[in-house]
């Protein structure tokens, strides 16, 4: 039996994302911890969650995870979701700036304020909402329909200086980068747990990657 | 663009069971919760909202089942709102499954509260409601108030200044009900809806009064909502889901088919 560990670090609620993992594939062994030794031993990684930068970067200090995070980036199949996506890039404009992993070279930055889309609506932020992904290929959107709509709820969006890396954009309203790949790291700002079928089959794509891009 | 507009079912939940009231009274039992969900997702309901309505303390347990239920099999975003006064609270709905609560009287009663939970659980999970209700005599300068005890109790405060103060305070969105119009199917306070969609930077939802589909792309398009919640007529099976949202596409609004 294949196992998941989903990294928790107290920076938001778990309980979605291994509902999700579990339904997308209930032969998986699915387990929420902040134990180095069980993230070191589970065959896949996920490293989700919510909240500010400057939190998620203490927690993962102060729980001493950010060896095994980097380690388990470095060795199998590891997916980011949200903040846990921004937090791989190098650094964050959130709280004032902040350093971060740098798994990914680049950069985080927030939503102008006050934009307006083509009917004069206000582009409200957080970005809330259900948006259009436009994929690059990868082993990750298998079975997953070009421009299919996932659930999004953030502030800040990632800017990596490697175009290679992206491998999703979404437009709000201009393009950004909502999906990074490289080797055997692959990371979303959408919420795949909250994405009805096409975030399901994403997990369970992830699920059954082997980490080759 | 490409983001949707959002449609929101609410199910009014009392001791376990789906009702939807008319402006509060007389009451109809619309069914099982779990069961109403699984169908509203089935038709892609963009997210689902829960509004506790049980009045005992003892019997509050029940929507907490009523939430693990549905989010093991429901995967999309799932609110929560009644009865959330502490960060207790918040913490056991999170828990059972919940993405984002709904505080409304404990916000009024102590602000400070919206800026707790947002601290502790981030903004994203924080929606502020709102009830609203028109306070200016007919022919003056709109002014709406906000109501507590189900539209029973002024409070003075200006609504549209409270929206923006919940802003700051960190909810991450607003849920505005038109207290004159909820459970009376005659449409959207329209200019309600406007006047705080247009001030505040975070998304709004417009609940209260909708009694056809038109209803629903007039939020959108002349309330300037970011989504739109509606109870009644999707419980009793007036329309499906799929049909509203076909039927604000048709009016020109980008919505998640």
């Amino acid at each position: 039996m294949s196992s998941v560990a989903v990294i928790d670090y107290g920076m938001g609620n778990l309980h979605s994302i291994a509902k999700a993992l579990q339904h997308a594939d209930p032969q998986t062994q699915v387990q929420i911890s902040a134990d180095a030794k069980v993230i070191q031993d589970a065959d896949r990684v996920v490293f989700p969650g919510v909240g500010a930068i400057r939190d998620c970067m203490q927690s993962l200090r102060a729980l001493n995870l950010v060896e095994p995070i980097m380690q388990a980036a470095r060795e199998k199949p590891f997916l980011g979701v949200c903040l846990g996506m921004q937090a791989l890039l190098t650094d964050s404009e959130e709280n004032g700036g902040i350093g971060c992993l740098n798994l990914f070279p680049g950069h985080v930055r927030r939503f102008t304020d006050g934009l307006r889309d083509q009917h004069g609506g206000i582009l409200k932020v957080p970005h809330m909402g259900w948006n259009r992904v436009k994929q690059k290929s990868h082993p990750l959107w298998h079975n997953i329909a070009q421009d299919s709509r996932f659930y999004f709820v953030h502030s800040y969006f990632v800017t990596p200086d490697r175009e290679e890396d992206s491998i999703a954009t979404s437009d709000y309203p201009d393009p950004f980068t909502c999906a990074l790949a490289r080797d055997n790291m692959f990371a979303v700002q959408f919420h795949p747990e909250k994405s009805q079928e096409v975030g399901l089959q994403l997990l369970q794509n992830f699920l059954r990657w082997d980490g080759a891009a | 663009m490409s983001l949707a507009k959002r449609i929101i079912p609410c199910l009014d939940v009392d001791n376990g069971r789906v009702v939807k009231g008319v402006k509060f009274v007389d009451i109809r039992d619309a069914g099982d919760p779990v069961e109403i969900a699984r169908r509203y997702d089935r038709e892609g309901a963009d997210e689902i909202t829960f509004l506790d309505i049980t009045a005992t303390h003892d019997n509050r347990d029940t929507i907490v089942h009523v939430v693990e239920q549905v989010a093991s099999e429901v995967f999309i975003p799932l609110t929560v709102g009644g009865g959330i006064r502490t960060l207790d609270d918040i913490r056991r709905m999170l828990n059972a499954g919940a993405d984002k609560v709904g505080i409304n009287s404990a916000a009024v009663f102590r602000p400070e509260f919206v800026k707790e939970a947002a601290e502790k659980f981030g903004s994203q999970c924080i929606v502020v409601a709102i009830d609203a209700k028109k306070v200016s005599p007919e022919g003056e300068e709109n002014r709406w108030e906000i109501f507590t005890h189900g539209g029973r109790k002024p409070t003075g405060i200006d609504a549209v200044e409270w929206a923006v103060k919940m802003m700051n305070f960190g909810a991450g969105e607003i849920l505005l009900t038109s207290m004159d119009r909820d459970g009376t199917k005659s449409g959207f306070d329209l200019a309600l809806t406007r006047a705080i969609s247009e001030a505040v930077g975070i998304p709004v939802i417009a609940s209260g009064g909708v009694g056809n589909l038109d209803h629903l792309a007039d939020g959108i398009l002349e309330g300037k909502a970011d989504a739109v919640l509606a109870a009644s007529i999707f419980h009793f099976g007036e329309y499906t889901i799929e049909q509203a949202k076909r039927h604000m596409q048709a009016r020109g609004i980008e919505v998640r088919l």
